[in-house]
């Protein structure tokens, strides 16, 4: 296949107008020696129902797997409106009077990421909920004092994986992990009392991996003794719910919001969400857009803020980011705006209920979680590799095995129960149980 | 104004905010509901509902489908950006990255023919770059460099020298020295040549002990070759320092020339640029890393292995990986979007596509070079820079040009970019335009140059037929309004011009 | 292009008014207009201990961010609040009404090595080369 567009008269002009005699004319500022003259061993070129038939993804049943990345209903409005190619071909909006389509839904994104977070800013989007916990411990690491970034073990392994790489090499800066109550399956809270500081910046995920519910009140009170501290939120959906994060008073709160509107996809594209209040808004990550008018007083939005970005500031700049997630917030957008108020409270309510119907109808088989406090729509239970591959090969995926990233707990697997199971699907997994 | 083509023309459109729309009770969306209730007071959860707009199915179609008609897309119309690459976005790459959207990826099965895919989307864009080694997960362009350059520092790190700042070029994107800052490098801007590419006579002046690699892009951002890059990668490796590539520009070589041949240590590429995945209206792209073999184990986590028997496993057990440096897989529809389109083309499609995009770029220089200083007088391939020069005298900056060519029915150049040039226009076709259109955008350019001579006031007052006129950026600046929660509470208080 | 006598410049852009054992100090009608539409200031509190040539604050426009740095080594006594409302009095009146902050001098003998106007002004010349 080629996307070119261009006859041999076409090309008989183009020569003629640059005024050399053959196309491969217009490499002769490359060095001879550099020129490669081979052909490059790859497939192709191949046509579209070859590719359909062999670049296709195998049905996939999504089963009980969370951990940080959620199956959820999309409404069919979100496919159908953000493949418009005015969204999803269009390019970043630095020229604001031809890109109004693309300010006003991000705009809007993060009216409704604000609101959910109960912050007063949001930015316009980071790669994912890992990378924005990275960058708010980046932004803590200049605020003058902070020498140390504490997060707990209750905090997505990969997600710390992330924050550690990107601190790796940032002078004079710490990186403290804080240990779980094996009980509770809750940040030990006492550590992290022992822990804080004014020198020190704390980070707590909400509901944390394993799916329990951390003593917010608690927490937010240890913060009074801290530098600076933040909420991540791995699962969006909980907000529809749970007490909105803002009225912890946090200094940020990030995250990730794939379960907004965005297919689990193998994997991505993701959506991380980075949300502070005015008091940080110079500081924080990312591309913003603010609304404003143009030069006939009619409303209008642009990207404003731009001088904390790297095409600015260059090595001083709040962070390198460039290209953001855009058309995954957009997703957002719509997905929020079809579910509403009460649609997001029933998905967030279903999911919960599944997870305790799923909870009590293993506890009658005598099977017991591993911790022992609230959670939202994961917990941990403790299942036999063998049995998990069994299952498997049943075609059913029971959860993700957490045992790598937490050896004090073997054979432990996370379990997640969402409105896209079915009271079907829970009788198939207790049954093969 | 001059008669236009309106090929491209802006409906009249004022959509209000979403939330304006809202009332209690419109939105009456039936969801899965599985579960009977249960008590969930164990949450602590929050009395009120979420605040979101309660709106129709209807209206959320029809708020965003307005929207969408106030931008400009690819399917529209050219987008001359330079270092964008704004190809055509192939459909087909749409529909197969959508055949995997319901894949968890704990889904062992069906994850195993997916990293098969990365597998052989790896070993493609090992060929295509001439590099040994290759890391998907980089969300984006910027994150890639992030990724090169601490794969870099630990090289450095664990081989005991003490080498602490990159050599940047004056072209070279914002992106690079920022994310140098994060990886812990100190940077230092070095000029480009007379000609407009870098010497290795230039670097032998800046070359010294404490330098631990050399930034470059090639093409540059003024569409030249780096013709020294070669004796540059040496110089660099003598000096036990490494060359990074910012692939960018790689449109301009596929198939024609290699970074691994080139010298090159470590470089991204942009999938979003080169393999045509969509822009999205700012992401996600894709900025995959390769290295030689020397600096592979570096490389983040995971990575795919694949055994005697074909079966692919991903790893974390690498002992001196800088570590994940994303929660998953990447933008991994993203990927397979790529895939797609290398496949597609193949050797034969990518080489031409390489090629057609220098002769489209070469033609708009010729055409325009009649009517616009051109700074430079190097050869260039994929992209060309112009100045304002020759129109500064009427007092008509690049900003009034960039504006006015909206009134043709174009998405402007890049501006002020890169930072070398006064009012530079950097404009890269892409091979995916028809002469017809290449004709049409010159003939728009000769038009505005002709106008700022004739009536340079309308080039002031432009655009004219947009959805908006120009923004008021220093309003948006000093009252921050960037939620409509914020517009609400602050009607009466803001500061008016 | 405005450049007041009795004042000292110095090569960031900045101009500093002695009186006594105190100085006070905005940015220069250059800077100003190099920076465009100035939408935000910012400073470090009253109080706060700053070194010679130690940045104290920053000025924000849609084009750049800059620093701002101490001419002299002091503590800072007063911060014009009034920027923070309107910040385009910086562009206004950056000699008299956009004063951004007073510094009690440690050591008064380091505003010597500052330029005079005529200093400043062929300073500007020769960076426009």
């Amino acid at each position: 296949m080629s996307y070119l567009c261009q006859t041999d008269e076409d090309l008989k002009t183009i020569l003629d107008t640059i005024g050399i005699d053959s196309a491969q004319e217009v490499f002769s500022s490359i060095p001879v020696t550099l020129k490669y003259t081979d052909r490059l061993d790859i497939p192709g070129p191949l046509d579209e129902e070859f590719l359909r038939k062999t670049l296709a993804g195998r049905p996939s049943e999504g089963g009980f797997a969370g951990g940080g990345i959620y199956r959820h209903h999309i409404p069919a409005l979100v496919d159908a409106v953000a493949s418009r190619q005015e969204f999803l071909t269009a390019y970043t909006p630095y020229q604001p009077e031809i890109s109004q389509g693309t300010l006003q839904g991000i705009f809007e994104y993060q009216s409704m990421m604000a609101s959910l977070t109960g912050m007063e800013v949001s930015n316009a989007s980071m790669y994912d909920g890992a990378t924005a916990l990275a960058e708010a411990a980046l932004m803590a690491s200049r605020l003058k004092g902070i020498r140390r970034i504490i997060v707990t073990r209750t905090t997505h392994p990969a997600y710390r994986a992330v924050l550690r790489t990107y601190l790796q090499n940032i002078r004079d800066l710490e990186l403290v992990e804080i240990p779980f109550d094996p009980d509770t399956g809750r940040t030990d809270l006492r550590s992290l009392e022992e822990a804080v500081g004014e020198d020190a910046a704390f980070f707590v995920q909400q509901p944390n991996y394993f799916g329990i519910v951390e003593p917010m009140e608690k927490i937010a009170e240890i913060s009074s003794k801290t530098g600076f501290w933040g909420m991540v939120i791995t699962e969006a959906i909980s907000l529809g719910i749970m007490k909105r994060p803002g009225s912890y008073d946090p200094d940020v709160v990030v995250g990730e919001a794939q379960s907004f509107g965005n297919p689990v996809c193998a994997g991505g594209p993701l959506l991380g969400f980075f949300c502070v209040n005015k008091n940080h808004v110079r500081r924080m990550p990312g591309r913003v857009v603010g609304m404003t008018k143009d030069h006939n007083g009619r409303d209008a939005f642009c990207l404003t803020l731009a001088t904390r970005e790297q095409h600015i500031r260059r090595e001083k700049a709040t962070s390198n980011i460039c290209s953001n997630q855009g058309l995954c917030a957009l997703r957002s957008a719509l997905y929020l705006s079809a579910m509403g108020p009460k649609g997001l409270r029933t998905v967030a309510s279903q999911c919960a209920s599944g997870a305790r119907y799923l909870m009590a109808a293993l506890k009658d088989k005598g099977i017991q979680p591993l911790f022992g406090a609230p959670f939202f729509h994961e917990f941990v239970m403790k299942m036999d590799e063998k049995k998990r591959l069994a299952l498997k090969d049943l075609g059913i995926i029971a959860g993700i095995p957490i045992a790598a990233d937490y050896p004090e707990l073997p054979d432990a697997v996370l379990i997640t129960v969402t409105e896209m199971n079915t009271k079907e699907d829970l009788r198939c997994l207790l049954e093969n149980l | 104004m001059p008669a236009r083509e309106s090929i491209t023309c802006f409906p009249e459109i004022r959509e209000p905010l979403l939330n304006t729309r809202s009332a209690q009770g419109k939105n009456t969306r039936v969801l899965p509901s599985p579960f009977d209730a249960t008590d969930l007071g164990d949450l602590g959860p929050e009395e009120s509902l979420p605040d979101l707009p309660d709106v129709s199915e209807v209206e959320t179609v029809r708020h965003f489908t307005r929207l969408s008609r106030l931008n400009y897309g690819i399917d529209h119309g050219m987008y001359p950006l330079g270092s964008c690459t704004m190809k055509y976005n192939p459909k087909i790459s749409e529909a197969i990255a959508g055949s995997f959207a319901a894949i968890h990826p704990a889904d062992g099965n069906a994850m195993h023919e997916i990293l098969e895919f990365c597998c052989l989307l790896e070993d493609c864009l090992k060929e295509i770059c001439g590099m040994d080694a290759c890391c998907l997960w980089p969300a984006a362009g910027a994150h890639g460099e992030l990724t090169g350059m601490l794969v870099i520092k630990k090289a450095i790190a664990l081989s005991g020298r003490k080498k602490n700042t990159v050599l940047i070029p004056d072209t070279a994107h914002g992106t690079n020295p920022a994310s140098c800052a994060i990886a812990g490098f100190g940077t230092k801007s070095i000029p480009s040549g007379e000609q407009g590419y870098l010497t290795a006579e230039i670097l032998k002046e800046h070359l010294n002990e404490d330098i631990a690699a050399l930034m470059i892009t090639n093409p540059n951002t003024l569409g030249i070759f780096e013709r020294e890059i070669h004796d540059i990668a040496g110089l660099l490796h003598d000096n036990g320092a490494y060359l990074y590539m910012d692939g960018a520009n790689l449109n301009a070589l596929m198939g024609i020339a290699r970074p691994g041949d080139m010298g090159v240590d470590c470089l991204h590429v942009n999938l979003h640029k080169t393999f045509g995945t969509p822009h999205g209206g700012g992401g996600p792209g894709s900025g995959p890393v390769m290295v030689r073999k020397e600096l592979e184990r570096f490389l983040p986590c995971p990575v795919i292995t694949r055994d005697s028997r074909e079966k692919y496993t991903l790893t974390w057990d690498r002992a001196h990986s800088i570590g994940m440096v994303h929660s998953c897989l990447g933008n991994m529809g993203v990927l397979i979007k790529a895939l797609t389109y290398i496949l597609s083309l193949g050797a034969e499609g990518l080489r031409n596509a390489a090629t057609s995009a220098c002769l489209n770029a070469n033609y708009l220089k010729s055409r325009l070079s009649g009517y616009f200083d051109l700074p430079f007088s190097t050869p260039t391939l994929h992209e060309f820079v112009l100045s304002d020069l020759r129109q500064k005298d009427a007092g008509i900056t690049t900003m009034d040009m960039a504006k006015t060519l909206m009134e043709f029915g174009f998405h402007p150049p890049t501006v002020y970019f890169p930072l070398v040039v006064s009012g530079a226009m950097m404009i890269e076709p892409t091979e995916t335009e028809s002469l017809d259109e290449l004709e049409r955008f010159a003939h728009a350019m000769e038009t505005i140059a002709q106008m700022c001579l004739t009536r340079p006031e309308e080039l002031h007052e432009s655009p004219g037929t947009c959805p908006v006129d120009r923004v008021d950026e220093v309003w948006a600046a000093r009252n921050l309004i960037l939620t409509w929660g914020s517009f609400e509470s602050n009607k009466g208080d803001m500061v008016s011009k | 292009m405005k450049i007041p006598e009795g004042l000292n410049y110095t090569q960031d852009h900045e101009w500093g008014k002695i009186d006594n054992r105190t100085m006070r100090i905005g940015i220069t009608d250059y800077a100003q207009g190099e920076l465009g539409d100035i939408v935000f200031v910012e400073f470090m509190e009253k109080g706060t201990q700053v070194a010679k040539g130690e940045s104290f604050g920053t000025v924000e426009s849609v084009k750049a961010v800059s620093e701002i740095y101490a001419p002299v080594s002091g503590t800072i006594l007063e911060v014009n609040e009034t920027l923070a409302e309107t910040p385009e009095l910086v562009n206004q009146d950056c000699y008299g009404d956009a004063w951004m902050v007073v510094i009690e001098m440690e050591d008064p003998s380091e505003a010597d090595s500052l330029m005079d106007a005529e200093a400043y002004a062929e300073f500007l010349s020769a960076e426009a080369k």
